[in-house]
C-alpha cells in the first residue's frame, strides 16, 4: 500500500529535481529544513527521528540534498520526509512537509473494529509494520 | 549505423553567426558591481585589474558555453594573501556577488570560517563541523581565514589533515555548488601551498593585497566617515594623516581595520566632548570630528602607558 501524507500527498512521488525544488523554496522563504524518517508510517505519528538538527542558515538546495542522500544511505527501509519550518512570529509551525522516500515493501494498515457497549463498534487503524518491535520492521 | 559527423550540431543560427559580447557584459549587470568596487574600494589597483580579468573570463567561458564550445567549468578557487586590514574579507564579499550575477554561484552569500569552525577538538569531531559549514556555504563562497593553521605538521595528532581532505574533495566534486577562498598571510600561504600540494593545484587564482600607503589610508578613513554621515575638520584631517604616520609604525598595525578602529574611538571622544559641553548643539556639531578628538589619542603619548586605548594594552586592534 503506498502511503502517502503530507503537502503533497495527492501527487506521485517527486524526482530529485522536484524535491531540490521544493527545498529551495523552503530556503527561499527562510525557512529552516529538516529531515526525519520513521518505521511507524502511522498518520498519528508525529514522533519521527530527527536526521540531524533542522538546518538554519542554508541558502541552497545542494546542502539539504546532500543530507538526503546521506539519510537515504543510512536507512535505506525507512519513511523519510523533509520538512520546512517557518519560524516567524505568529505563524511558528510547518510550512510544507513532504515524503521523499519509501521502504521497497509497505504493508499498510488493517481497520479494526471493536464491539463496545450498546453494540458500538469503534474503529481504528493498525499499521502492519508495527507488529514486529522497533528495528525489526521492514 | 549513422556515422557522426565532426562538424558542430549546425542550422542554429547563432551557432554560426557569433554572439554579443557588449549584451551578454550588459546583460550579466557586471559592470554596475565592478564600478562600485571601483568607488567603494580606496586602492587595492593590482586586485581590481584581476577581478575585471577574471570577470572577462568567466563571461567569456560562459559564451562559449552557449556556443556549445566545449569549455570545462574554469576553477573559480582563489587565495587572497594580504596583511590584516588589506580587505581580503571585503573583497570576498563583493567577489561571491560578481560570481552569482556571472552564474558561477546560484546564491552569492560569503561563509567565513576558520580552523576553530572546521576542526574538532577529538576523533569524529571533524568531519561533522567540516560538513556543517560546508553546508552553509553552497550555493556561495566559503572563506576560510589564516587557511594554513589547518595544517599543522608540529602535531601529528592534529585532526587539521581531516578538514583539509574534505575540502579538498569538495573543492574538486561540488565545483558547480560552491567557491572556496583562502586567505591569510602570504608568506605562510606560500609554505602552506608547499606542503599542500592538493590546494595549491585546485586554487585558479592568487590575489595579493597590497598595505595601504598613507594616502589610501586617509581615503578609507574619509569614505568611513561620509557614510556614517561624520566629517574631519581642517585641522583633525591633519591630526588624523600624524596619528596614522605614528600608528603605522606601531606593532598590531591593521591596515584599514585600524583605521575604522581609530574613527570609532574619535566618535566615541566626539561624543563626550558634546556631551560635557552641554545645551544646544548645531547639526554641523553633531558630523563634525575634530583635532581634539583625535589628538586624545594614547598614540600621541610619548610614553604610551596606561589607557584603555594604548597599542600595546588591549586587543590586536587597539588604538
Ligand atoms: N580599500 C578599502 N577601501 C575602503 N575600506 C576598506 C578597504 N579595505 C578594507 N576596508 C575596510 O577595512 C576593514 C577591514 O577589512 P577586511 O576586509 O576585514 O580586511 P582583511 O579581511 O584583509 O583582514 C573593513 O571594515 C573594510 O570595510
Ligand atoms: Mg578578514
Amino acid at each position: 500500500m503506498h502511503i502517502t501524507q503530507g503537502t503533497f500527498s495527492y501527487l506521485p512521488p517527486l524526482s530529485d529535481v522536484q524535491i531540490r525544488a521544493q527545498v529551495q523554496y523552503c530556503l527561499d522563504q527562510d525557512w529552516a529544513v529538516s529531515i526525519e524518517f520513521t518505521d511507524d508510517p502511522h498518520p498519528r505519528n508525529a514522533y519521527w527521528d530527527m536526521w540531524g538538527l533542522p538546518m538554519f542558515d542554508v541558502k541552497d538546495s545542494a546542502g539539504v540534498m546532500n543530507e538526503v542522500q546521506a539519510c537515504r544511505a543510512a536507512k535505506p527501509e525507512r519513511y523519510i520526509r523533509v520538512n520546512g519550518y517557518d519560524r516567524r512570529y505568529g505563524r511558528q509551525t510547518v510550512g510544507l512537509s513532504f515524503i521523499v522516500q519509501r521502504p521497497k515493501n509497505e504493508p499498510g494498515f488493517r481497520l479494526e473494529r471493536q464491539e463496545s457497549t450498546d453494540r458500538v463498534i469503534r474503529y481504528t487503524l493498525h499499521s502492519y509494520a508495527t507488529d514486529k518491535p522497533e528495528g525489526e520492521r521492514y | 549505423m549513422v556515422s557522426k559527423a565532426e562538424s558542430p550540431p549546425a542550422a542554429d543560427p547563432g551557432l554560426t553567426s557569433g554572439v554579443d559580447l557588449g549584451q551578454a557584459y550588459r546583460d550579466s549587470n557586471i559592470d554596475a558591481l565592478l564600478d562600485e568596487l571601483d568607488r567603494e574600494l580606496v586602492g587595492l589597483k593590482p586586485v581590481k585589474t584581476r577581478i575585471r580579468e577574471i570577470a572577462a573570463l568567466l563571461l567569456v567561458a560562459k559564451l562559449r558555453e552557449t556556443q556549445g564550445l566545449t569549455t570545462d567549468r574554469p576553477t573559480l578557487h582563489m587565495s587572497f594573501t594580504g596583511r590584516p586590514g588589506t580587505g581580503k574579507t571585503t573583497v570576498a564579499m563583493r567577489m561571491a556577488k560578481i560570481l552569482n550575477h556571472l552564474g558561477y554561484v546560484r546564491k552569492g552569500h560569503l561563509v567565513v570560517a576558520t580552523r576553530d569552525d572546521l576542526v574538532g577538538q577529538y576523533v569524529g569531531h571533524t568531519a561533522p563541523k567540516t560538513k556543517e559549514v560546508i553546508k552553509r556555504a553552497m550555493g556561495g563562497v566559503l572563506f576560510i581565514d589564516e587557511a594554513y593553521y589547518l595544517y599543522r605538521p608540529e602535531n601529528e595528532r592534529d585532526y587539521g589533515p581531516e578538514a583539509i581532505e574534505m575540502l579538498l574533495q569538495v573543492m574538486e566534486n561540488n565545483r558547480d555548488d560552491l567557491v572556496v577562498v583562502l586567505a591569510g598571510y602570504k608568506d605562510r600561504m606560500d609554505t602552506f601551498f608547499h606542503s599542500n600540494p592538493g590546494f595549491h593545484s585546485r586554487v585558479a587564482h592568487h590575489l595579493d593585497f597590497p598595505d595601504y600607503e598613507t594616502d589610501e589610508l586617509m581615503g578609507i578613513a574619509e569614505l568611513m566617515l561620509a557614510s556614517q554621515h561624520y566629517e574631519f575638520d581642517g585641522t583633525a584631517r591633519r591630526a588624523f594623516r600624524e596619528y596614522l604616520e605614528r600608528r603605522m609604525t606601531m606593532p598590531h598595525f591593521a591596515n584599514a581595520r585600524s583605521v575604522r578602529n581609530a574613527i570609532d574611538r574619535a566618535k566615541l571622544r566626539q561624543a563626550n566632548r558634546l556631551v560635557k559641553k552641554g545645551g544646544t548643539v548645531a547639526r554641523g556639531e553633531l558630523t563634525r570630528i575634530d583635532a581634539d578628538d583625535i589628538r586624545q589619542s594614547r598614540v600621541f603619548a610619548d610614553d604610551g602607558e596606561d589607557s584603555t586605548d594604548t597599542p600595546h594594552r588591549g586587543g590586536k586592534d587597539a588604538v
